[in-house]
C-alpha cells in the first residue's frame, strides 16, 4: 500500500526534465606533448659493471638521453628540462608524486631502472599519465649491454606507439650514399647508421660507383646499383654477412632497383632496344617479366604495401608524370596533373599516400599526394632535392638535398634531411660525409 | 339683428363640426392590445449567483497578477533607450551587439531581457530608426515578447531555465577552452571513425566531478587500438582545462554536459 502511495507520489511530482548539452569539440592543438623522461635509476654495482663494460659513466643517463632526443626529433613531443625535475629517478618509478610532475607542466612521465644481471642488460620502464595519474604501460628488456642504444630506441617506440596511435620508426636504421671528394671525381660509398646517425658503418669500399640501395622487407638484405667497368649491374648484399651477390648485367641504361612487399622479387626499371621499360626478376628463378611496355620512357617503379599496384613515372603523356597500374602492367592511369615534372614515386607504407619529387619553375619539391592523384601537398622546396624514402610507419620521409656550400654559390654539399607529413618538422640528419639516396628500413624489432 | 345672431351660431356650429370631423383620433381604431398575462416575481439571485471555482479563481488570479507585473516591467525601458543611443555603432561595436543580443535571445534568466520588455510606442520608434542596430534591437524586443508568452502560458516554469543548451557564446567559450587543451595524436588513421564521446557530470564551478567515456567498449576492440589513445588524449584535455568554462548560473542546465571530441577535420587538414 505504502509503495502505491510512493509511487502515485512521483508521478504526480513535478519533474523537469533537461536535455543532455552537447557540444562538439572538433579542434585542438598541434603542439607537442609536453613529457617528462626521467633518467632511468640505476644502483652503485650495476653502474660500476656497465662503466667497466661499456665505458659509460651512467647508462641509465645515456639511455634517458637517447629516449628524449628521438622523441623531440619526432616533433610530436616536448621533452621537459631535466633540470626542472623535484623528484629523484628511484623514487620516481616506484610511484611518481604526480602533483610534482603536473607542476612543471609535464602530461606524460617515463621513469624506468637499469640493472646489471647476469652480464645481461636489463631495462625496465613505466610510462605515466600525469594527469590521470595512472600508469600506462610497463615494460622489460634484457639484452647484451652492446645493445643499450637499441633499448633506447626501442623504448621510445613504444612510448610513440602508446601515445600517438601509431608504430613508431625510432628502432630503424637508414641506407644511404655516402659521398666524399670533388663532384667530378666522387668517392660513394654504401653506408648504413641507426636512424639518429650513430652506428655508421660502411659497407663498400668506394672502388665502383654505388646508387641507389634498398633494404628488403625483412632488413636483411640491401639491393643496389653498381657501375662495374662502367656496365650497370644489380647487386644483393647481405647485411649481417656482408656476402654480396650479382643479380644481373642488364642493358642500357638501369634505374633504382626495388623489393617487392613479399621480398621475392625485385622492380626497376631498364632500356631494352632503346626504350626504357618496368620489369621484374624473380630472385628464385632469375626469371624477368617485363611489366610495362610503351614507348616512352617509364622509370622509378614502386610496390604499393599490398603488392598489388606499382607506381612509376613515364614521359607517355609528353612530360614525366606519375602513373599507377595493377601489379601484372595492366589498368595504367595517371594520377598527377599539376604543373612541371613529377618523378621517383614511393608509395607509403601505410599506403594511403605517395611521395614524390616535383620540379617546377627550377625548384625541387618534395611533397605527397593520394593514390588517387588527389590532396596533392607539397611538403618541401630547394634548390636541388630528391628521392623520397618513407619512415616505416609512413609520417615521416628522408630525402637528400644538395646546397651551395657558401654564399657566392661556389662548392656543394649533400645531405640527408627528414620532414614529416605536416611539412613543419624539417630535420637535417647528422651524417659522418655528404649524403645521397637514402633508404629507411622497416622495425628492427618486428 | 337676431338673423346676424342665427348666422352666426349656425356658422360657428358647421365650423365645430368641420373641425371634429377632421380630427385624426376621431377616426382611429381602437388599438389592439394583447391580452394580459400574470407575472410572478420570485427572488433568483441565490441559484444564479455561483462563488468561481477554486482553480479557475487562481488562474483568474495569476493572470491578473501577471497583467499587473507587466505594466510594472513596461515602465523602466532604460536598457532599451541605451542601446537606441548607438544608432550607428562602428563594425566592432555591431559585432558586440550582435553577440550581446544572442546570448540575452537564450538567457531567459538574465535580468535585461525583461527588461527589454517595451511598449509598442517604444517599439514603433525601433523601427523608425533606420540603423542596423535598431533593426538587431528590433529582433531583441520580439524574441523578448515571445518568451514573455511563453511565460504567461507556462506559469510554473522556473523562469531560470532554458530547455535550448548552452547560449552561442557559452558554448564558444568552452570549446576554445577546450581547443587550447587538447594534444591530438597525429599518428591517428584517417579513415576510421574519430568521435569520442565524454559524458561529463560538473561542479558549479567547472571542475569535473565524473567522466565517463560513452563508447567504452570500444576501446578493447582489437583493431581499435587508435580509439584509446585518442580517448585518453580527450580525457587529459578535460583534466588540463578544468575548471571548465560553464555559465554562471543555469547549474541544473549544464551539470551534465556530453563533449563530442572529433579529430577527423584536424587529421585531414
Amino acid at each position: 500500500m505504502l509503495f502505491r502511495y510512493l509511487l502515485i507520489l512521483l508521478i504526480l511530482l513535478p519533474v523537469k526534465v533537461f536535455a543532455l548539452i552537447e557540444v562538439d569539440i572538433t579542434r585542438g592543438n598541434l603542439n607537442p606533448l609536453p613529457i617528462a623522461v626521467s633518467p632511468l635509476s640505476i644502483d652503485e654495482n650495476s653502474k660500476k659493471n656497465f662503466k667497466k663494460i661499456l665505458k659509460k659513466e651512467n647508462l641509465g643517463v645515456e639511455i634517458s638521453t637517447i629516449v628524449e632526443n628521438n622523441l623531440r626529433q619526432s616533433g610530436l613531443f616536448n621533452p621537459l628540462n631535466k633540470n626542472a625535475f623535484l623528484q629523484k629517478p628511484d623514487i620516481a618509478n616506484l610511484k611518481p608524486r604526480f602533483e610534482d610532475w603536473n607542476l612543471i607542466k609535464a602530461q606524460a612521465l617515463i621513469t624506468g631502472k637499469v640493472t646489471f644481471e647476469d652480464e645481461k642488460l636489463r631495462v625496465e620502464f613505466r610510462l605515466w599519465d600525469v594527469l590521470a595519474g595512472k600508469e600506462m604501460m610497463a615494460l622489460a628488456f634484457t639484452t647484451v649491454p652492446s645493445n643499450w642504444r637499441r633499448v633506447g630506441h626501442i623504448i621510445t617506440d613504444k612510448v610513440y606507439e602508446r601515445l600517438t596511435g601509431e608504430d613508431g620508426y625510432f628502432d630503424t636504421r637508414i641506407i644511404y650514399v655516402s659521398e666524399e671528394g670533388p663532384k667530378t671525381n666522387r668517392i660513394k660509398k654504401l653506408a648504413i647508421m641507426d636512424q639518429d646517425g650513430f652506428n655508421n658503418k660502411y659497407l663498400t669500399l668506394g672502388n665502383e660507383l654505388v646508387l641507389t640501395p634498398r633494404f628488403s622487407p625483412t632488413n636483411q638484405m640491401v639491393t643496389y646499383l653498381s657501375y662495374f667497368r662502367n656496365l650497370p649491374r644489380v647487386y644483393l648484399l647481405d647485411i649481417e654477412t656482408g656476402l654480396q651477390e650479382v643479380v644481373g648485367d642488364f642493358p642500357g641504361m638501369t634505374f633504382a632497383p626495388r623489393f617487392s612487399p613479399d621480398g621475392k622479387k625485385i622492380i626497376m626499371s631498364f632500356a631494352q632496344d632503346g626504350n626504357s621499360d618496368i620489369y621484374t626478376m624473380d630472385l628464385e628463378n632469375r626469371i624477368v617479366e617485363r611489366i610495362s611496355n610503351h614507348p616512352s620512357i617509364d622509370t622509378s617503379p614502386s610496390y604499393s604495401p599490398d603488392g598489388k599496384f606499382i607506381t612509376f613515372n613515364s614521359d607517355r603523356s609528353g612530360y614525366q608524370q606519375i602513373y599507377v597500374m595493377s601489379s601484372n602492367g595492366k589498368n595504367v592511369k595517371r594520377i598527377s596533373f599539376g604543373n612541371g615534372l613529377y618523378g621517383t614515386p614511393v608509395w607509403s607504407p601505410r599506403g594511403d599516400l605517395i611521395a614524390f619529387t616535383k620540379l617546377h619553375k627550377g625548384k625541387f619539391y618534395i611533397g605527397v599526394m593520394r593514390t588517387d592523384g588527389t590532396g596533392e601537398r607539397l611538403l618541401t622546396e630547394n634548390f636541388y632535392q630528391e628521392a623520397p624514402s618513407w619512415s616505416p610507419n609512413g609520417r615521416v620521409l628522408i630525402f637528400y638535398r644538395e646546397t651551395k656550400t657558401n654564399s657566392k654559390g661556389e662548392g656543394f654539399s649533400a645531405k640527408l634531411w627528414s620532414i614529416d607529413l605536416t611539412g613543419y618538422n624539417e630535420k637535417m640528419v647528422e651524417t659522418e660525409t655528404d649524403a645521397s639516396d637514402p633508404s629507411w628500413s622497416s622495425l628492427l624489432s618486428e | 339683428m337676431d338673423r346676424s345672431i342665427v348666422i352666426s351660431f349656425g356658422l360657428h356650429i358647421l365650423l365645430i363640426i368641420i373641425t371634429a370631423m377632421s380630427l385624426p383620433f376621431l377616426a382611429k381604431k381602437p388599438i389592439d392590445l394583447p391580452p394580459i398575462v400574470s407575472v410572478e416575481l420570485i427572488q433568483i439571485m441565490e441559484k444564479t449567483n455561483i462563488p468561481f471555482a477554486p482553480k479557475a479563481k487562481k488562474i483568474i488570479e495569476k493572470v491578473k497578477e501577471k497583467e499587473k507585473k507587466l505594466v510594472s516591467e513596461q515602465a523602466p525601458p532604460k536598457m532599451v533607450k541605451k542601446e537606441k543611443q548607438d544608432a550607428i555603432p562602428l563594425p566592432d561595436e555591431k559585432i558586440e551587439k550582435i553577440e550581446k543580443i544572442k546570448e540575452e535571445k537564450q538567457n531567459p534568466e538574465k535580468v535585461e531581457t525583461e527588461i527589454k520588455q517595451v511598449s509598442e510606442f517604444e517599439k514603433k520608434e525601433l523601427f523608425d530608426t533606420n540603423s542596423i542596430a535598431a533593426l538587431i534591437d528590433k529582433s531583441k524586443v520580439e524574441s523578448a515578447e515571445n518568451n514573455k508568452k511563453l511565460d504567461k502560458i507556462t506559469q510554473n516554469q522556473d523562469k531560470t531555465i532554458d530547455l535550448g543548451g548552452l547560449s552561442l557564446s557559452e558554448e564558444d567559450a568552452l570549446k576554445a577552452q577546450i581547443f587550447g587543451c587538447w594534444s591530438i595524436p597525429l599518428g591517428l588513421p584517417y579513415n576510421e571513425n574519430l568521435l569520442v564521446r565524454i559524458k561529463l557530470q560538473l561542479k558549479p564551478d567547472g571542475s569535473i566531478i565524473k567522466s565517463e567515456i560513452l563508447d567504452h567498449a570500444r576501446m578493447n576492440k582489437p583493431g581499435q587500438g587508435f580509439y584509446k589513445v585518442l580517448a585518453e588524449s580527450a580525457l587529459r584535455a578535460i583534466k588540463l582545462c578544468q575548471p571548465l568554462r560553464v555559465p554562471r548560473t543555469g547549474y541544473e542546465r549544464w551539470k551534465e554536459l556530453q563533449l563530442n571530441f572529433d579529430a577527423r577535420e584536424m587529421l585531414e587538414g
